[in-house]
């Protein structure tokens, strides 16, 4: 447990890559396998449940701090995290705990979720008494379900694939696979023994990056393939042994979500692996994202909801064919197999090829991106013919050239505290536009301002709040800010009957006077420009 | 019995004496209790300080201004008011100022820490009936560790980042958390180089006979010469400016109160947050509290809500002052500790 929240404050003390690549190499050489494997586990976001509901733990810590509960309320909003919060409340200690991670982990985080609430509180009190200060950070971490820090899955990897001697994204495959936070599984991560007959594991997702230059750098046009940007759910589709898995993103298992990707699968040779989107589809057109968002919603699929947002699988890349992994094959020659094994298939199971997007040059393309919002897509993709599909998100041979965004100018009304990072800044934002002479909300954004620009609109919060309603501060009507966003949707569960997609602040309006901020009907042209069909009431904000 | 003071536009004002206590706008007459510039004000005619304090004003508000000084505990009336001023512990020359008129005795505590500071004399808590009492960390999270431990971990940064050839460039308050550092630092582990506004108030403090490990101002020809060894110390708003570069690669860190919080320091992207500040933590507060026997208690700056519950819940007759500065301090790793506040002109 002592070398975890060492290594825990030492990843959370730097920001430079290859300081938290060294920290996590020496903990992994280091570490006992039984605790290495936990450590990983909880490193690349892997999550037990919360093992304990958030409530008890406050009052826990107000018994035995002798505290009231709203003081133990008032420093968790000034905190905004509250495995911290806990561990500032109690009495220091900085005597560490010797017991291993992996003990840890089975006797104080597993062994704490199936206790009736009193024995929880003895378990609780008596590890408090036992773990030092950094210790119990990151045990109220672990129990809370809130285990996060800073780095990313591949910086894992890499150290990982160093101890390991072979190549990252070697491990990177590995880890996809199905393992238990064991120390013969760890041993197996790092040896590679026995994992090639994993038939579930699926292959990491090939990640673009967002297009930030000339199209004319990219060279010749022919060197290129395009396709529509899908707004769907990216999946993976495995046909192996005469199962069907399909994977999200998430690394989440989503095969009972969608049957149809299952009965395409099932049509599908055996020893194949499809690269694809799933997308809610009527009359050969896409849905709104929306749509699909209630079928991941719901928990229980009828014939309704089946009914309601039928479902495709957009296939665009070929992972493994025949049993084979042919992810080092140019796109040219993966793109050929593909249509091969699709084409046939379009007319008997829910599958589309994702169509490549002819154009005779790059202003030819460009023409063509403008079409995007009218052909329900999100914009174009851009895939080098030669390359071979890679692993996680790498610059060169994918772009992804998404359609410019909408924008409006709107005044902000409301403030909240953010957490993390944010915690105790007014860094939560909602936004209004005017209907008549009353702002009416529109949308809420956390992003798109720099540090210096955040404490200044938390400085104006603070000294322009007219009412509070618990942690909202209603603002002066003053602010502008022009937001960006996505998309534009009917809604029935938002006070302005709309509901906008992705939105976050592209540029501070202090040219503007809030009267001069857009109307609600400005917000409704938008929407009647551009929504696509099958717009549907309930709309989910996605954030 | 009307109250002594008032909590008026400009500030705290002690009608029947004709003076406010740090003022944040001109006024005749200002009692000011410290130099940090959310409490020291341009503008007023006339100013009353204590002696120890005095130097650092006349740099803060300039030469010419018209100041008077008084030893701590040393009386004066103003107006049938006895006025004399208490050491406060927060920084160089800090007090709290004690009122008295027809029996009762108020107290403004200026800002003020309990823990032990070689760079000023240490708080005296006054008996008083009304206390008006910061509040600037007045919530159970924030203890501050032993300041020795604190250094320590100074110090163990600094050998580290030596290790790794990297220079320790340590943001701290120009006037106060910067001179205490120096005081504490070990200067046999390396050069300490310091930022032009913290060397321009060095002269006041070994004119005030306070023992600073030795230190140089920080020029290009030194910066570049000590590169990955020195100890630099500059103010916050140093932060991400291009004079940091002539230091080659860095590990930047922070020194405040805010740094008991991950959120505060993760957000500026310092490596390290050292939690040492020159206002009282909790305990400090209530202890400060407790022991000037006070009453009525008006709490302002900081965590307000919370002190005025808890005290009202302890059976004093307690309630929020608003002040000015409310905002910028109470905004974490922003507020009055680390940067010049944006009221104070």
């Amino acid at each position: 447990m002592q070398r975890f929240t060492q290594l825990y404050l030492d990843l959370d003390r730097t920001n430079r890559t290859a300081d938290k690549v060294r920290a996590l190499s020496e903990y992994f050489a280091s570490a006992p396998p039984e605790d290495a494997a936990w450590a990983l586990y909880f490193l690349i976001g892997r999550k037990i449940k919360r093992a304990i509901k958030t409530g008890l733990l406050r009052e826990f810590v107000a018994a035995e701090t002798h505290l009231p509960g709203w003081l133990v309320d008032e420093s968790y909003e000034a905190v905004g995290d509250l495995a911290e919060t806990l561990a500032l409340l109690l009495e220091p200690n900085s005597r560490p705990c010797s017991e291993p991670l992996h003990r840890l982990v089975s006797d104080r985080v597993l062994r704490l979720k199936g206790l009736p609430p009193d024995q929880q509180r003895r378990l609780v009190i008596s590890t408090w008494h036992e773990l030092s200060t950094p210790q119990r950070l990151v045990w109220h971490k672990l129990i809370t379900g809130e285990f996060r820090v800073g780095v990313q899955r591949t910086l894992v990897a890499r150290a990982l694939a160093a101890v390991a001697g072979v190549a990252a994204p070697i491990i990177e495959h590995r880890l996809m696979g199905h393992w238990d936070p064991t120390a013969e599984d760890f041993r197996r991560l790092l040896t590679g023994e026995s994992h090639v007959s994993d038939p579930g594991r699926p292959y990491p997702f090939y990640l673009a990056y967002p297009l930030d230059m000339p199209l004319e750098q990219l060279g010749d046009i022919a060197l290129w393939q395009a396709e529509w940007k899908w707004d769907g759910i990216r999946a993976e589709l495995l046909r192996r042994h005469g199962q069907v898995l399909v994977w999200s993103r998430g690394e989440e298992l989503v095969t009972d979500r969608f049957p149809e990707v299952v009965e395409v699968g099932a049509a599908l040779p055996d020893g194949t692996v499809l690269d694809g989107e799933v997308l809610a589809w009527r009359d050969d057109l896409p849905l709104p994202f929306a749509v699909l968002q209630r079928r991941i919603g719901r928990t229980r699929l009828d014939a309704g909801t089946l009914s309601e947002a039928p479902c495709v699988f957009m296939a665009y890349d070929l992972l493994e064919l025949a049993g084979e992994d042919v992810r080092h094959r140019p796109l040219q020659w993966r793109r050929g197999e593909l249509e091969r094994l699709i084409a046939p298939l379009i007319d008997h199971a829910p599958v589309r090829l994702s169509p490549v997007v002819l154009a005779a040059d790059w202003n030819h393309l460009a023409q063509l991106h403008n079409e995007s919002r009218d052909r329900h897509v999100e914009g174009l993709m851009l895939k080098r013919l030669a390359a071979g599909y890679g692993v996680g998100r790498q610059r060169g041979d994918w772009w992804k050239w998404k359609s410019e965004p909408y924008s409006i100018d709107a005044v902000l009304i409301y403030a909240q505290r953010g957490h993390g990072r944010r915690a105790s800044l007014y860094t939560d934002y909602t936004f209004g536009v005017w209907d008549g002479g009353t702002l009416v909300p529109i949308a809420k954004a956390y992003s798109g301002l720099s540090d210096a620009e955040i404490r200044e609109v938390d400085a104006f919060v603070r000294a322009h709040t007219v009412e509070r309603f618990g942690p909202v501060r209603v603002v002066e009507a003053k602010l502008v800010f022009e937001l960006h966003f996505e998309g534009i949707q009917v809604s029935a569960r938002h006070k302005a009957g709309i509901a906008v997609r992705f939105p976050r602040m592209a540029n501070w309006r202090r040219d503007k006077p809030a009267e001069e901020a857009d109307t609600l009907d400005t917000v409704r042209a938008l929407l009647a420009a551009h929504a696509p069909a099958g717009s549907v009431a309930g709309f989910v904000q996605h954030e | 019995m009307s109250d002594l003071l008032l909590n008026t536009e400009k500030g705290l004002y002690c009608p029947a004496g004709g003076f406010y206590v740090d003022p944040w706008a001109p006024v005749d007459r200002a009692i000011v209790t410290h130099a940090h510039s959310d409490h020291a004000h341009f503008g007023s005619r006339r100013y009353l300080s204590s002696r120890e304090g005095a130097e650092l004003l006349r740099l803060r508000l300039g030469s010419e201004i018209d100041l008077q000084t008084l030893d701590y505990d040393e009386p004066l009336t103003i107006g049938g008011v006895r006025v004399s001023l208490h050491p406060a512990g927060h920084i160089l020359g800090s007090s709290q100022v004690r009122l008295e008129q027809h029996g009762q005795v108020w107290v403004v505590s200026g800002d003020y820490k309990t823990a032990a500071d070689p760079t000023c004399t240490p708080l005296e808590p006054v008996r008083c009936h009304t206390f008006v009492t910061e509040s600037t960390f007045g919530l159970p999270i924030y203890r501050w560790p032993p300041a020795e431990h604190v250094l320590a971990d100074v110090h163990a940064w600094w050998q580290e980042n030596q290790r790794r050839k990297r220079t320790s460039v340590l943001f701290a308050y120009a006037l106060g958390k910067a001179q205490r550092l120096l005081a504490g630092l070990d200067g046999s582990l390396g050069p300490i180089l310091v930022h032009g506004a913290i060397e321009r108030l060095l002269p006041a403090y070994r004119a005030a006979g306070i023992q600073l490990a030795a230190c140089e101002h920080a020029t290009a020809e030194n910066s570049r010469e000590h590169r990955g060894r020195a100890l630099v110390l500059a103010p916050p708003s140093a932060m991400g400016s291009a004079w940091l570069r002539k230091f080659g690669a860095l590990s930047p860190a922070l020194a405040s109160g805010w740094m008991q919080i991950r959120g505060a320091r993760r957000r500026r992207a310092m490596d390290r947050g050292f939690v040492l500040s020159d206002h009282a933590d909790w305990d400090g507060l209530l202890t400060t509290i407790a022991a000037t026997g006070a009453q009525q208690v008006w709490v302002t700056h900081g965590h307000v809500g919370p002190m005025v519950r808890w005290l009202t819940e302890q059976g004093l007759d307690a309630r929020a002052v608003a002040t000015r500065f409310e905002g910028e301090l109470d905004e974490v790793g922003g507020g009055v500790e680390l940067d010049e506040p944006v009221g104070a002109g």
